[in-house]
């Protein structure tokens, strides 16, 4: 290796005087310009050093000249997009939902925020995209306790079910076996009656005695033929989708000692404008009517 | 020791950077500079007015032949409206530009540099308004070399002035490719255009006037790639902007024209006077050669003027000079393996390019199963799946479609964001030249599903033009318990 300064005789370019078995390496200099290019974005890193915050300090950092800060400029979309938010909550709240769903750009508003809105308050419960639990129900099929049409659904999210609300939807199963109302073989005999509607009863029981018990204390509420009466939120016996379960456990658990659910009244917490794009979302889940 | 490297030859220490040496170009004329002239106003001309080009595409659609809409996300090429999704015909023009270039190059050497590149291009136009204000070569330099005078102020003035309306001009049509020309041209001048289009303007006026006006040739020598490995596209057998050494030299001259002394060069410099990037052609195949034969038709003057042969400097290759040196004839090999591969790589990449470009699908189907529920139980027992459709319509009709289903049992549709009732099949309208979002609902009576699920095929008939679309999509059920 030799440190000497030479020059290569054909393009007279000084080489960098290094040699790897017999290659010398030309050392074209650069022109000057590039140099200043150089320097000019070493200037420029320094006006945005100054401009903008930059250095961190011991207890706070350099905020710059310009005073920008993404943090503030996030808080400012962020209240914008409030306002328009409130401003679109306030035209859904004064249009009737009827006919909220026949205006596009409405309806394109309530499913966005509806299913936001959703996620954010009814999942925990119902699920996501209301795929409902043991004791939540299902929104996507077609049961409903207290009725899938839009206005329905509305007054339900409003007022919640057995909530503080003064119109909140109030029903009460009694329980027939913890009051002492029907003896245990009762109660079982009713469980197999009713079940013979979604077939865990084996073909071929007595169900007579049942029959007679349930006419007597359920057919009130339930229906006859357990159609259910959404006037008292009792839900229909005679289908394949149940609350609180569907083997004859279950059952006769529900109606020795009955669960009932509660659900809040929304309006407690939510605004008008919201709830009714939240029903409309729940609306369109598949179970509306 | 090594013949190149002369050790004895040792320099004094110098800076690690240099200066420019400012290139004075001589004007010329002659059949390469018409072309190149021609060339020039040629590229000119299609730049600036073809964002002008009108295209009728129907209404609410731009009407411009070429625009790249990024805003909306779509690609107007004349005939042909592109998609995000049919980016790849774009990157397959990227190529096939690439592919072009190389055999081009392996053939003909860098004639895109010499002639069609946008820097060769404006560099060109900026001098010859150099030169209308400031003269020619010999004026410009006495001037700039000489005082401040009133005469040199008002032209210097003056050219800064025009190169950079000039330059303005350049960076306003380069906008005009991505918004519909004359919408902006109205919206930048009433100051209600969008600070992006001030912003590109002036970013690519101001590259314009700084590159072909300052930088020029340090442009193609320090910042451009392509002359650094275009090397690796020609070879001896292309035919390049060439001097014949062994017709030159020894270059010279003396009182009496002797030509027995010397060989033709008369070492003149006309060739180094008009050459754009400043070089000296007679030092062979250079880097920063862009081959655009200026010096052919420089010393061509020189040749006839002195009464010799003319065409000392040529088109040739490299391997023809060598074999002229030693007093041979050589053929030319244009047709060799580097450009048949060349070649049959751009025919392959044109004609995929132009079968996707024929063949694309002008109506994209997807049928997506929505991740919960995967399955709502029914009253009566039947079982409901939903899905979210999407529908591009790349027509420039509006189409409605009729989406059926076949494979389950006692099969149902509806699309309850739109109408809740269930029927045979769901009518869904699209409007031209977009998307259509819908979420559907599946209901049937599946039975037992060993696994639970099976797969149920979609079917979307087009009412008017009657195309039909298929899509296979799973339908989920309780799974059946396992014997």
């Amino acid at each position: 290796m030799s440190s000497k300064i030479e020059k290569d005789a054909i393009s007279s370019t000084e080489t960098t005087g290094h040699e790897w078995d017999g290659l010398r390496e030309l050392d074209t200099p650069l022109p000057k310009w590039w140099l200043y290019v150089l320097y000019a974005t070493m200037v420029w890193a320094a006006v945005m050093c100054l401009l903008y915050p930059s250095v961190p300090g011991i207890r706070g950092y350099w905020h710059g000249l310009l005073g920008y800060s993404t943090r503030v400029e996030a808080m400012r979309d962020w209240h914008d997009m409030q306002g328009r938010h409130a401003e679109a909550m306030a035209q859904i709240a004064a249009t009737p939902i009827d006919k909220v769903i026949t205006d596009p750009k409405l309806m394109e508003t309530a499913l966005q925020s509806g299913r936001i809105t959703f996620a954010n308050n009814c999942q925990p419960c119902h699920g996501q995209s209301g795929t409902g639990r043991l004791g939540y129900p299902v929104l996507g099929d077609d049961v409903w306790l207290w009725g899938g049409k839009l206005t329905d659904i509305e007054t339900t999210i409003t007022h919640g079910v057995r909530s503080p609300d003064t119109q909140a939807r109030q029903s009460v199963m009694p329980s027939f076996g913890a009051d002492n109302i029907l003896k245990p073989a009762e109660i079982q005999a009713v469980a197999d009656y009713v079940g013979v509607w979604w077939g865990v009863t084996p073909a071929g029981t007595d169900v007579s005695a049942g029959a007679r018990i349930f006419a007597d204390n359920c057919a009130a509420c339930h229906g006859d033929k357990g159609q259910g009466v959404r006037d008292f939120g009792a839900p229909p016996l005679n289908a394949h989708v149940h609350l609180y379960g569907d083997t004859r456990n279950d059952v006769v658990a529900q109606v020795t000692h009955p669960r009932m659910g509660v659900m809040p009244n929304w309006n407690a917490r939510l605004d008008t404008g919201t709830i009714r794009s939240v029903a409309i979302y729940v609306h369109s889940l598949g179970g509306g009517e | 020791m090594n013949a190149i490297h002369d050790r004895e030859k040792v320099a004094a220490p110098t800076s690690l950077y240099t200066n420019r040496v400012k290139v004075y170009t001589k004007d010329v004329y002659g059949p390469v500079r018409s072309a190149k002239s021609a060339i020039m106003v040629f590229c000119l001309v299609v730049y600036y007015t073809l964002p002008w080009l009108r295209w009728d595409r129907g209404p609410g659609v731009p009407n411009q032949a070429l625009l790249l809409d990024l805003w909306h996300e779509r690609f107007y090429l004349f005939g042909s409206v592109l998609w995000p999704q049919d980016i790849y015909l774009l990157t397959g023009l990227l190529i096939l530009g690439a592919i072009s270039l190389f055999l081009v190059t392996s053939l003909f050497g860098r004639l895109w540099c010499g002639y069609a590149c946008p820097q060769t291009v404006w560099t060109d136009l900026f001098m010859t308004v150099e030169r209308w204000i400031e003269g020619d070569r010999n004026s410009r330099m006495r001037r700039d070399a000489g005082l401040w005078t009133r005469d040199k102020l008002w032209r210097k003035l003056a050219k800064h002035w025009l190169w950079f309306w000039i330059a303005f001009w350049t960076g306003g049509a380069w906008i005009m490719y991505f918004v519909n020309a004359p919408v902006v041209v109205v919206e930048f001048w009433t100051l209600r255009a969008v600070p992006d289009v001030y912003f590109f303007t002036f970013l690519f006026a101001t590259t314009t006037y700084l590159l072909a006006g300052w930088a020029r040739e340090q442009v193609c020598t320090y910042m451009c790639p392509w002359p650094r490995f275009q090397a690796a596209m020609f070879d001896e057998q292309s035919i390049i902007v060439t001097y014949q050494g062994w017709r030159g030299e020894p270059r010279g001259h003396d009182k009496q024209n002797n030509i027995e002394t010397f060989g033709d060069c008369v070492d003149c410099n006309a060739c180094v006077h008009v050459c754009p990037t400043g070089i000296d052609i007679r030092n062979g195949v250079q880097l920063e050669c862009i081959n655009c034969g200026l010096c052919i038709d420089a010393c061509n003057h020189v040749m006839e003027k002195m009464d010799r042969a003319p065409w000392l400097i040529t088109w040739d290759t490299l391997a023809r000079q060598e074999a002229r040196a030693v007093g041979r004839q050589e053929k030319l090999h244009l047709v060799r393996p580097r450009s048949i591969i060349y070649f049959a790589a751009f025919l392959l990449c044109g004609t995929l390019v132009l079968v996707g470009l024929l063949t694309r699908a002008t109506t994209n189907l997807s049928v997506i199963h929505d991740r919960a529920p995967l399955f709502v139980r029914l009253k009566d027992g039947g079982i409901r799946n939903a899905y979210t459709v999407k529908i591009a319509n790349k027509t420039q009709n509006g189409a409605t479609y009729v989406m059926s289903v076949s494979g389950l049992a006692a099969q149902r549709l509806s699309l309850p964001e739109q109408n809740p009732a269930f029927g045979d099949s769901v009518h869904l309208a699209i409007a031209p030249g977009s998307v259509g979002d819908f979420r559907l609902i599946l209901q049937g009576r599946p039975g037992d599903l060993p696994d639970g699920r099976e797969t149920v095929a979609f079917t979307l008939l087009n009412e008017t033009t009657h195309q039909i679309l298929h899509y296979r999509a799973l339908f989920f059920a309780p799974a059946a318990a396992k014997e």
